[in-house]
């Protein structure tokens, strides 16, 4: 492809799609920065839920290990 | 002890310096490839957030901040393109002319919109920073990860494709 040819394509992109040139940003972004850091602290991992399921299981099906379970607390 | 040192070691005061230095720039990068204001906001955030979780892996000797920021951000505009690939065209929503374009021109706008969403989301990237916004090939490839010659390799595929989808709408660049 020649050059020519991606100039005329050049061109009539940034006559239909102008460059954002001057695009500032209008506000702070740290409070939503600092929102996004604390869902972060406060989210539960998944792998926590799924040990948590699998141990609530363990003791519905195997009661017999609830004392064990308590010696070992 | 220098602010990037202390970044790399977890200091949240240090990352809110880096974060307060570096968002009009990474907010504005953004803006060349996504190309709306309220996503690249949304993006500019989720580039720290990344690069908070990152902070291990940043070696302050390296140091520069500003293009490992580019790259993250490249990054995460082009995970944004690819999801929101098959719900909305390219978005524009840049401050309008004061003299509203002539019914024809806003015709050419929309084929020309449609043309880019056919693109991959790679090299849709490409095609905006080296063609609309006219970015050095340098600083384009070290935002993406790849060589200069990767560059010219995808503003040539992307150049092919656009104009192949063009004619076919019958817009002959």
């Amino acid at each position: 492809m020649k050059e020519p040819e991606i100039d005329d394509l050049k061109k009539l992109l940034k006559d239909s799609l102008p460059p954002t040139q001057g695009a500032e940003l209008q506000r702070d972004l740290w409070p939503a920065m600092l929102q996004r850091l604390d869902q972060r602290t406060m989210r539960v991992p998944w792998w926590d839920w799924a040990l948590l399921a699998t141990l609530a299981a363990a003791l519905c099906f195997f009661p017999g290990i609830i004392p064990v379970l308590l010696y070992q607390l | 002890m220098e602010l990037l040192e202390r970044f790399a070691a977890g200091d949240v005061d240090a990352f809110e310096t880096l974060f307060r230095q570096y968002q009009g720039e990474v907010y504005r990068w953004l803006m060349r490839i996504v190309r709306n204001t309220a996503v690249a906001e949304d993006l500019t955030v989720e580039t720290f957030w990344r690069m908070h979780r990152a902070h291990a892996r940043f070696d302050p000797s390296k140091g520069n901040c500003g293009a490992w920021l580019r790259r993250i951000a490249t990054n995460a505009a082009i995970d944004h393109l690819r999801h929101s690939r098959r719900e909305v065209p390219l978005p524009e929503d840049l401050p309008a002319t004061a003299q509203q374009p002539p019914a024809e021109q806003l015709e050419l706008r929309r084929e020309i919109l449609r043309a880019m969403d056919k693109l991959s989301p790679r090299i849709r990237a490409v095609v905006l920073l080296a063609l609309v916004e006219e970015q050095p090939y340098q600083r384009i490839a070290e935002a993406l990860g790849i060589s200069e010659s990767a560059v010219k390799l995808r503003v040539f595929r992307g150049v092919r494709i656009l104009r192949k989808t063009l004619s076919e709408a019958g817009v002959h660049p």
